[in-house]
């Protein structure tokens, strides 16, 4: 893919998710899918966790996808890849089996935030160490939505789900958001990145980059639900920009080079660097979410929106520290 | 006229990896678990040494193996694996997505007695826990016999009428780790016999009639949401296949047969057609008591036996026609259904006797759980129990444990 | 319980649960209470409301502007809040 792509060329690239499925109206995945899916570059295979992705768009007899799909169960989207991945290097080493008249075949894996930071996380974390050839994209809507808004490793600290109720007492989930894409680096596997799909160009260009790298790559998406986190359909690009620009979700890449793991700030992330002034503070990110609506109502607890901001200031930190920006 | 083979001196685990080596399968998705690692770690050497073009996948858990033994046959590849009690029961949710995708997967299953308390030695509860999940399961004798199912596996598993995974259990320990004189067909026999993997089409959602394979030139969506308006469709879809799959494990029996010198079937009944007491039983134990029928036929006592050697497909018919004349028959259960009436092999048989107008006493010997030893002597045991059955008339027991204290 | 018979039986539906039918057959169209109304004086063909739509309910016309594809739209309202020039209206359907 050339360096610079413009949205008009995009729209260019077939849909390879069609319409009819039933996610949500508004719901970022949708939207997310069909981005990855304009990146592909050739023969591609998709493998799906267990989720509200893999429901919506696949209830018998209809199927949404005009690629070769599997679901196989919730915790093992990347098990299965493993498998298919493994499958295609058999067929190009013998020469024979259906996929051998292909040069190249991606395997792409989509798992949500329960597929991936818990229940799938040994899956994925097996696959790193094999080092298959793969891309893997979380797209993280912060819950067990497709179960009823249960709470899971990737829902930040305070949000209100069925399973981390505003309570009386306790306030929302108390643990905070497992930073799974540095675990991901972590494993020193060829490529990581962030992406929110209010960034369409950049989204493209990394799971692009995902794909042309040699072994496993690791996208993790911010995918905001509307039934989830409690806000009119129509703002979710809005809320998907806001976590950007407020440093909730940065956006960057970490590469591992020559035994080194090299971080990048991306675009949206690296204006903000450059101009702190520009960072707004998490409390316009929050006050936006239903999810979020007992840090206001029926008093604004400012404890929790400032350990949040903390939270979120020292994050940032960490990451501009690894990309060389501090 | 059978080929000519080579006698190899080989455990069980070995055999296993012999065949699969001869096989030559693309992709081999393992985790080791004792008494099922002598295969991996034989395949692996395979692998090192470049004797094989597959793809060993050294996945982190069992559960993990089977999902990538799913997705490299979705993906058109031929996959295995291999596993042990509780490595199974790791896999178990995906047993049934295997069969329901309709994957031909062969997995080797060195049979070991679930936890707890932990225990390494055979019984049959892993392969029992797994009667439901809609994969072939078939019980081997010895180690011979494990070499040649896993030959035929493929050849079942990828029948057109069949299309479901299947299982090639062996006792762990007493098979797996003793050493045998099994005979072996020559690389390029095994390679005919199985030949390359031939697909069946699907109707896609493009309206075209694919072959059913997951092709980026033809592609298919497996693994839906079913609701319950097609559910139970798609289970008749495999109960039908499962309905098929008697006769063709029986002429794919037949066929290596006619090759080997050795033909297998879905029961293989020993000095059974004139004998009045009999035993019914899974895997190695009926080797051994083939020695006790033995010893009784000499006394001038009409014993025999019947080992199944399919137990998923429950070959109804043959067993029926086996057993329906004897006085008085012990089935042997190496597995245990707590809360049950007798042990799941015992349930079974006693199941499709109800309609017959001709049956036999049918008693139950619950043995051998956890590895405890079934020598000859305890076989005699529940031969005399039977002679004492067929003469009173009575079973005063119907269930009885072999060989616990207590 | 009639609803269920007219579906098609076991032999007829392809094995292993692959599916059969495409999702455009599922007129998702009706879920929607507000429909986007596009201001094609206002419209720069940007193609956001494109890019952004999570059903890919937006088609590009030959001429090249967007036009909403009312049967599968289920009037979310990313595109009228997207558009950078406000060319999108949310209208009661």
């Amino acid at each position: 893919m050339s360096e610079k792509i413009t949205i008009k060329d995009l729209a260019q690239k077939p849909d390879l998710l069609m319409p009819g499925h039933r996610l949500c109206a508004g719901c970022a995945a949708g939207t997310i899918v069909r981005l990855v899916l304009k990146a592909t570059r050739g023969p591609t295979i998709i493998t799906n966790a267990t989720g509200c992705l893999e429901v919506a768009t696949t209830i018998f007899p209809y199927s949404s996808w005009k690629v070769p799909w599997i679901h196989n169960a919730f915790e093992n989207a990347a098990a299965t890849a493993s498998g298919i991945e493994a499958a295609f290097n058999a067929m190009k080493r013998t020469g024979k089996g259906p996929l051998a008249k292909y040069e190249h075949v991606d395997v792409i894996a989509f798992a949500g935030d329960g597929g991936t930071y818990d229940i799938g996380f040994q899956a994925l974390s097996g696959a790193f160490e094999r080092g298959h050839d793969f891309l893997y994209i979380l797209y993280d809507n912060e819950a067990y939505m497709n179960t009823g808004i249960q709470r899971s490793g990737g829902t930040p600290r305070c949000a209100w789900t069925t399973t981390s109720p505003a309570g009386s007492v306790i306030p929302g989930k108390r643990e905070w958001k497992k930073p799974i894409a540095r675990i991901a680096a972590e494993h020193e596997i060829p490529y990581v990145a962030t992406a929110s799909p209010a960034y369409p160009i950049d989204l493209v260009r990394k799971v692009r980059k995902g794909l042309e790298v040699e072994g496993p790559a690791f996208i993790h998406v911010l995918s905001p639900c509307t039934r989830g986190w409690r806000y009119p359909p129509e703002k979710t690009i809005k809320i998907a920009k806001l976590a950007v620009e407020t440093c909730f979700f940065p956006l960057w890449e970490a590469e591992f080079k020559d035994g080194e793991i090299v971080y990048t700030l991306s675009a949206p992330s690296e204006r903000i660097a450059r101009k702190p002034e520009l960072k707004k503070p998490v409390e316009e990110y929050l006050k936006l979410q239903g999810r979020f609506s007992h840090l206001f109502r029926p008093k604004k607890r400012e404890d929790l929106i400032n350990e949040i901001q903390q939270w979120v200031d020292r994050e940032w930190k960490l990451i501009l520290k690894r990309c060389g920006k501090l | 006229m059978a080929v000519k083979q080579i006698v190899m001196g080989l455990n069980g685990d070995e055999a296993v990896a012999y065949a699969i080596k001869q096989v030559d399968p693309d992709v081999v998705a393992a985790y080791p678990i004792t008494p099922q690692t002598i295969i991996v770690e034989r395949f692996s050497e395979y692998v090192a040494n470049g004797e094989v073009h597959t793809e060993f996948v050294a996945v982190e858990s069992e559960h993990s193996a089977l999902s990538a033994c799913v997705g490299a046959a979705a993906a058109g590849a031929r996959a295995f694996t291999a596993t042990a009690a509780n490595g199974l029961a790791l896999m178990w949710e995906i047993l049934y997505i295997a069969s329901s995708c309709r994957l031909p997967i062969v997995m080797a299953i060195v049979n070991r007695a679930l936890s707890g308390p932990i225990n390494i030695h055979p019984d049959h509860s892993d392969a029992m826990g797994a009667r439901d999940s809609g994969w072939i399961q078939i019980f081997c004798e010895n180690s011979q016999e494990a070499y040649d199912s896993i030959i035929q596996a493929w050849r079942i598993a990828e029948h057109p009428d069949v299309q479901l995974p299947v299982m090639v259990c062996l006792d762990g320990f007493v098979l797996s780790h003793t050493l045998e004189n099994v005979m072996t067909l020559p690389d390029d026999v095994v390679k005919k016999f199985v030949g390359e993997r031939k697909f069946v089409t699907v109707k896609n959602h493009f309206g075209k009639e694919v072959p059913f394979i997951l092709d980026p030139e033809n592609p298919i969506t497996i693994g839906p949401l079913d609701l319950y308006d097609f559910y139970f469709e798609h289970k008749m879809q495999q109960i039908d296949a499962m309905g098929k799959a008697p006769k063709v494990i029986e002429e794919i029996g037949k066929e290596y047969g006619e090759l080997s010198g050795r033909t297998y079937g879905l029961v293989h009944p020993y000095k059974l057609e004139d004998a009045e007491i009999a035993i019914v039983g899974l895997g190695s134990t009926m080797g051994t008591a083939k020695i006790v029928v033995d010893k009784l036929r000499e006394k001038g006592v009409k014993a025999g036996l019947l080992r199944i050697r399919s137990f998923r497909p429950f070959p109804v018919q043959q067993i029926i026609e086996n057993l329906k004349d004897k006085k008085v028959i012990g089935v042997l259960d190496r597995a245990v259904s707590f809360g049950a009436y007798g042990g799941p092999l015992f349930s079974e048989i006693r199941n499709i006797f109800y309609d017959q107008d001709i049956r036999p006493l049918i008693s139950n010997y619950i043995y051998g759980l956890g590895g405890r030893d079934m020598p000859p002597q305890r076989l005699m045991i529940i031969f005399e129990d039977l002679q004492k059955i067929a003469e009173t008339g009575r079973i005063e027991k119907t269930v009885k444990y072999i060989g616990v204290r207590g | 319980m009639s609803s269920e018979e007219k579906l098609p039986g076991w032999r007829e539906i392809p094995i292993a649960g692959v599916t059969y039918k495409p999702s455009t057959e599922y007129k998702t169209g009706d879920w929607k209470v507000y429909k986007p109304v596009i201001n094609y004086e206002k419209c720069t063909k940007c193609m956001f409301c494109y890019t952004y739509c999570p059903d890919g309910a937006i088609k590009i016309r030959e001429d090249g502007f967007p036009e909403p594809d009312y049967d599968f739209c289920k009037g979310c309202g990313i595109c009228a809040e997207e558009c950078p020039v406000k060319a999108i209206e949310m209208v009661k359907d």
